[in-house]
């Protein structure tokens, strides 16, 4: 058999293989379909994304998110013209819960954004070189690992002025570890497969070995954990922003609307718990999707 | 000897931890580009007065002096002053810890006793009605803010209901009948004598240690009902239910048994980061504890002080997840302490 009749072989392959795969991606998709719990939270999440994006044309009053006052109106409770009521300052609260989407979401997206890459790469170092730059790198992310995030980022943020930036920064200074972490395990366990062996032996380079053979398999476990980790940002973010440390005023924080809101509990509930309740959706839709795309590619991954 | 072994190595391991852990700290606090010293004097103050304070706290000397200085003073004890409270940063520690630690352990205590049951029950009618209404409370424990549910149930059960005070830890007309010997407040009013001092105690604590559990509890149960359902379907169970013997002494005497493993190690973790969620909760009920004294430091600069609290807080996770690996490996053997592979 020479390597003609080879190679004729391989293309007429690609008539099989497709179908196959599309089937493949059809199973998928209808297991994903099969769980209504995974496809609302892709809903809720697609649905605030799109809030979040379009803010400006669907909230009500677009001109009240930040410092505007109109004290005739404040204090207003739920009613059809402001159906999260309005605050100390007569803003529309629905307004501002929608913006305060725009925020929550530009932090997960930073912070996940500069973590996921800058752990994975990590990780996939430590793991595929082993020896004592593994040791290195891994003490250090145990060493961040010791605290939790919350307190961390506390830490960090009390040695600058409080705004969103530097919670943004303090928050995503820290997220890297837990990607390097899973990376590297992958990383490890996956670099005796063989098609790793025959691409070394074949003589690919570091890079090809670490980009183009390890990262494409080690990309549905990162990306359950992204989607799960998403919520876990949305929170640290929040809390710092309650606490005072994150989004100030007169921004449209989720967190600091929240705060801001207890000085007026029990009478006006309202200025509180609707921003409250906000929160917990977006976590809820992040949850829940990533939930099921863990079932869906049946991985575990560490929480 | 293998044991000890491993044990010694697992114990050098924590050494590290705690160096690594000390040394992140240090650079936080002094290598971070803010100014320690003008951060807590404030925008005001004068260019003297923050060279005056800055070398009273020694942070006009240059970085490896500080280093070395630092790990001195952890070494005795020495956390400096608290330029907040003007106390010593240890003593303050000392006095807040235990309104703390009462209140993740009662928390802590809420999540094993509602979060294990509810585990077995959704393992038990897995797929049916119960498992996903447990599902989706698991779900939603996870994602609420620990803000948002400790805002909600001060409202429900304290403003509208009335049943429980909504802030604090005991009422002022009690304060006078206690006194302080152990720091944890239901030990101290029932050392007092005052029975009514220690109601009005538990009262305080209920609200604030329940939105705590919430935070973990989801883990808790999902947890749980998976390591079941995964013991349940094991050949020996099967077996067992084969040879007629009641389901009760089953699942009492042998899947629970093997499936608390998993389960206890989230539990050890989960003890930890309630510590975490004391941060938000303490503030949301003004509980005069170590996460709130944690808090004030950091809006007001307060550098010792927040050096003091992350350390405590980084002790407690190395220390807690220690104890952990020695409990999971003392229940079953085959596990190896972290870092090795049995």
């Amino acid at each position: 058999m020479s390597i003609e009749t080879l190679s004729f072989d391989t293309s007429r392959l690609d008539g099989i293989v497709s179908p196959a795969r599309r089937e493949l991606w059809y199973r998928s998709y209808r297991r994903f379909a099969n769980q209504p719990m995974s496809v609302v939270g892709l809903m809720i999440v697609v649905a605030i994304a799109l809030l979040a994006v379009f803010a400006p044309y669907i909230a009500p009053y677009p001109e009240q998110v930040g410092s505007f006052t109109d004290f005739a109106n404040a204090y207003q409770p739920p009613s059809l013209n402001h159906p999260f009521g309005t605050d100390s300052a007569g803003r529309d609260i629905l307004t501002r819960v929608i913006f305060g989407y725009r925020i929550a979401l530009l932090l997960v997206a930073v912070v996940l954004g500069l973590g996921v890459p800058v752990g994975v790469m990590l990780g996939l170092v430590a793991g595929y070189a082993g020896g004592w730059v593994d040791t290195i790198i891994m003490r250090i992310t145990d060493t961040f690992l010791a605290l939790p995030p919350l307190v961390l980022a506390l830490a960090i943020a009390s040695a600058f002025e409080p705004t969103l930036e530097i919670a943004m920064f303090a928050i995503a200074s820290l997220w890297w570890t837990w990607y390097a972490r899973l990376a590297r395990g992958l990383a490890g366990s996956l670099s005796d497969e063989e098609y790793v062996q025959a691409a070394e032996l074949a003589g690919a380079s570091t890079t090809h070995i670490l980009f183009r053979e390890l990262l494409p398999n080690c990309l549905s476990p990162l990306l359950v954990k992204a989607t799960l980790d998403a919520g876990i940002v949305v929170l640290t973010g929040a809390s710092l922003s309650f606490i005072g440390l994150g989004v100030q005023p007169p921004r449209p924080g989720l967190g600091t609307m929240v705060a801001n809101g207890t000085q007026y509990l029990p009478a006006e509930w309202w200025i509180s718990i609707f921003p409250g309740f906000a929160i917990f959706v977006l976590v809820m839709g992040f949850n829940m999707l990533g939930d099921g795309l863990r079932d869906l590619f049946d991985v575990e991954v560490e929480q | 000897m293998a044991r000890i072994r491993q044990l010694l190595r697992r114990l050098s391991g924590m050494a590290v931890s705690l160096l690594g852990l000390s040394v992140l700290i240090f650079v936080i606090s002094r290598v971070l580009p803010g100014n320690p010293a003008r951060m807590a004097l404030g925008a005001m103050a004068s260019e003297e007065q923050v060279a005056e304070l800055a070398a009273e706290m020694g942070l006009d000397q240059p970085l490896p002096v500080q280093y070395v200085e630092y790990m001195r003073r952890l070494f005795v004890g020495d956390l400096g002053r608290s330029l907040q409270t003007k106390n010593a940063v240890a003593y303050d520690l000392l006095t807040k810890f235990p309104a703390t630690l009462e209140l993740i352990t009662l928390a802590f205590t809420f999540m094993v006793v509602f979060g294990i049951p509810l585990g077995i029950v959704a393992a038990k009618h897995h797929g049916g009605v119960l498992d996903n209404a447990t599902r989706l409370f698991a779900f939603s424990t996870v994602s609420v803010p620990s803000f948002f549910i400790g805002i909600v149930f001060q409202l429900v059960f304290g403003y509208f209901l009335n049943w429980f005070p909504i802030t604090g830890r005991l009422s002022s007309a009690h304060s006078g009948e206690v006194v302080r010997t152990t720091g944890f407040m239901l030990v101290d009013t029932l050392l007092s004598g005052s029975i009514a001092a220690h109601v009005d105690a538990w009262t305080h604590i209920l609200l604030p240690a329940l939105a705590l559990s919430f935070s973990g509890m989801g883990q808790v149960i999902r947890i749980t009902r998976s390591s079941m359902i995964d013991i349940e379907g094991q050949d020996y169970i099967e077996a067992m239910h084969g040879y007629g013997l009641p389901t009760w002494l089953v699942t009492d005497k042998y899947t629970l048994k093997n499936a608390f493993v998993p389960t206890l190690t989230i539990l050890g973790l989960q003890y930890a980061w309630l510590l975490s969620g004391a941060f938000i909760i303490e503030i949301v009920y003004s509980w005069p504890g170590l996460a709130k004294y944690g808090v004030q430091s950091v809006l007001t600069s307060d550098v010792n002080a927040v050096v003091g609290v992350t350390m405590l807080v980084g002790v407690v996770f190395v220390v807690v997840n220690f104890v952990v690996d020695l409990l999971t490996s003392y229940i079953d053997p085959r596990i190896g302490l972290a870092g090795e592979s049995a």
